[in-house]
């Protein structure tokens, strides 16, 4: 592990969560901003994940994207403009918070309906495959996915065409108001990673050096043309489904402040600093340049224009 | 010596289908297929089995020995999975053409179409390109024991409007194997999802003059198959024959029907209707499908609206009912509409 590394994947895992904390301030304040999914609380997994992907890898992601856009390098800028809707927004204003992508960073689109991103996900494996490139696809799902049958069909055919794709669940415990435990029968989701004949791996997604170690021996047998993967990360969302939920209406106070307790943020910081990856002084630079960049997004997206009228009728077939 | 004529010979539609599908593969290493059985016996070439399906109306024979299996895939029965898959390869540089068997089956893939492939384009602000086709067989016989007649409720649906309903999917119905190749080849080259309806019966049953050479055919645009002055018929898919069987038995008594197919469902050519209803002042729809918010329906009230004042007679549909479709002969028999039901609905509005 570098400085070079340890810094990315601090600031990009500082920058999702000003990002969020910053979109949760809005949405209070009662900007307008649409329905949005806070991701905070899971950012190493987005970034373990991507820190082991290259830039012309892809991701698919969910309903809770803005963290796995942001560890796959989009701009925030044009990420906060989409999610207040203005023309400059990485859609033109088209999209909105669940659908921000931009294709130039690998992104196949965040995607609300459940378990659709993994679908795409292995038809751009399979695009990889018979161009010959040796690009792997990253498909992110909640634990709630694994109850959908899109995602079932989308690991069998991974696994019967060894596909370079890493299916990539964020077990934050509950699907909206169900928690895991009475969703599913089993304890470990990558436990079905034997049913399809992949190799399935637990990892405790609030370390975001376990998340990315697993990610990259994934990677690594993806691009060796060896097949998926399954990667459960443990993990959990600090707020509730989107902007309007209570999440103490289903779980306790208690069990939110312990899994405050485990911060992947200010782990990786303690954990950065005692091995003196970091230093004092690079996690002040870091800080500063993370808030100014969140602030810049917010300026960016107020001033932005919102879109013509006319665009409503573009795009709506291609050419 | 016209070259045209030397280089075409008979074909059925879905041997057209076929051959749309090599040229564009030999065009086009981006082209790819993928579907239940669209080779057959995947896996099994070192026993000397391959092909051994060719797809549901045997439109994808023998692309297997040349295209080979990186380019010709059998996929599980996981239709959500593989139209999906086709969707990420759409976004990632491939031009997947799938097969969905059977319309029928679009119940556990409709997702994949209408929020995925149908909105991409349009919800990432037109940063991607989908160059995807959906081919699927459609529609019932209904009056002979023949293929595609008897396959009963689940098998023999016609749901092209609830595919048409949905804006950014084009979709067209090829009635002739000249269409069916021209407009194959214009969705496999367009940059956009386009679902092509293929139906049951036609495969077999429509012959007729193909140009060996590659062709496109325009989507989006409706073409009168047969002129007139009295009436405006307008089919879609077999219907359009079911329609000229009507109007050659309307000419028997001097009524003139004009004949329009409309081929393309979404984005549908008003245009060419509402030209032909100018002149005749009177209309009949033609539609193999329920009537409740249906092609039929929706023809009859554009026309209404934008052609209301040329009208000389109420608008006048000829559908199936509103019912599943039944397996009886006698019953799927009397479900399907007929060129006598057609005339029927004609001599109504000629008083």
């Amino acid at each position: 592990m570098t400085n070079a590394r340890s810094t990315w994947m601090l600031e990009r895992m500082m920058l999702i969560r000003e990002f969020e904390e910053r979109l949760k301030q809005l949405v209070d304040a009662g900007v307008p901003v649409g329905a949005v999914h806070l991701y905070a609380g899971q950012e190493a997994v987005a970034v373990g994940t991507c820190a082991a992907l290259r830039e012309d890898d892809w991701i698919a992601s969910t309903h809770r994207g803005h963290g796995h856009c942001i560890a796959k390098g989009v701009d925030v800028r044009p990420m906060m403009a989409e999610i207040y809707g203005k023309v400059t927004g990485t859609n033109r204003g088209k999209g909105g918070s669940m659908h921000i992508t931009d294709v130039t960073k690998g992104i196949l689109g965040v995607n609300p309906i459940v378990g659709a991103g993994a679908t795409h996900a292995i038809g751009a494996g399979l695009s990889a495959k018979i161009r010959k490139t040796d690009q792997v696809c990253a498909a992110f799902f909640g634990e709630g996915a694994a109850g959908i049958g899109s995602l079932h069909e989308a690991m069998n055919m991974a696994a019967i065409w060894s596909l370079p794709v890493l299916f990539v669940c964020e077990n934050n415990g509950y699907a909206q108001a169900t928690p895991v435990e009475y969703a599913l029968a089993i304890k470990d989701i990558a436990d079905r990673a034997a049913a399809y004949g992949m190799p399935g791996e637990v990892v405790d997604g609030q370390d975001v050096m376990a998340v990315y170690d697993s990610a990259e021996r994934a990677v690594q047998r993806a691009r060796l043309g060896n097949g998926p993967t399954l990667i459960e990360c443990k993990t959990y969302r600090y707020y509730g489904h989107h902007q309007g939920d209570n999440p103490l209406r289903y779980r306790t106070a208690e069990e939110e402040k312990n899994a405050r307790d485990r911060d992947c943020i200010k782990r990786f910081r303690r954990d950065a600093l005692s091995r003196a990856l970091l230093t004092d002084e690079d996690i002040i630079q870091i800080e500063g340049r993370v808030k100014s960049s969140i602030d810049e997004a917010v300026t960016f997206a107020e001033d932005s224009p919102t879109p013509d009228v006319a665009e409503l009728y573009r795009h709506v077939y291609v050419g | 010596m016209d070259t045209t004529a030397v280089a075409s010979r008979e074909l059925t539609l879905s041997q057209a289908i076929n051959e749309a599908i090599r040229q564009e593969m030999q065009r086009d290493s981006r082209v790819i297929i993928l579907g239940e059985d669209v080779a057959g016996a995947a896996g099994r070439a070192h026993l000397g089995l391959v092909d051994a399906w060719g797809g549901a109306l045997r439109a994808t024979s023998g692309l297997i020995q040349e295209f080979g299996p990186e380019r010709v895939i059998d996929t599980p029965i996981s239709e959500m999975g593989f139209v999906g898959a086709a969707v990420g390869a759409a976004m990632t540089g491939l031009r997947p053409i799938v097969e969905v068997m059977f319309v029928d089956l679009i119940g556990v893939c409709y997702d994949q179409i209408i929020n995925q492939a149908a909105k991409m384009h349009y919800m990432m602000g037109g940063q991607i390109a989908l160059p995807l086709v959906i081919r699927t067989a459609f529609g019932s016989r209904g009056d002979k024991r023949t293929y595609g007649g008897g396959a009963g409720a689940q098998h023999s649906q016609t749901l092209y409007s609830v595919l048409a309903h949905v804006p950014g999917l084009k979709v067209i119905v090829p009635s002739t194997a000249y269409n069916a190749k021209g407009l194959l080849i214009s969705a496999i080259r367009d940059d956009g999802p386009v679902v092509v309806m293929e139906h049951k019966f036609l495969g077999f049953a429509a012959k007729g003059d193909v140009p060996q050479n590659p062709y496109t055919y325009p989507i989006g645009k409706a073409e009168i198959v047969r002129k007139g002055s009295d009436v405006t018929l307008c089919g879609i898919g077999r219907m359009t024959h079911i329609c000229l069987e009507a109007a050659a038995q309307l000419a028997t008594d001097n009524v003139s029907a004009e004949v329009i197919d409309v081929l393309t469902l979404a984005p549908l050519d008003e245009e060419t209707i509402l030209e032909s209803v100018q002149r005749t002042h009177r209309l009949v729809v033609v539609d193999e499908d329920h009537p409740v918010a249906s092609m039929a329906r929706d023809i009859a009230a554009i026309v209404a609206d934008k052609a209301f004042d040329w009208l000389d007679a109420p608008i006048k549909t000829v559908t199936a009912p509103n019912t599943p479709v039944p397996f009886a002969a006698v019953l799927e028999s009397e479900y399907i509409p007929n060129a006598e039901k057609v005339v029927t609905a004609v001599r109504a509005l000629l008083g």
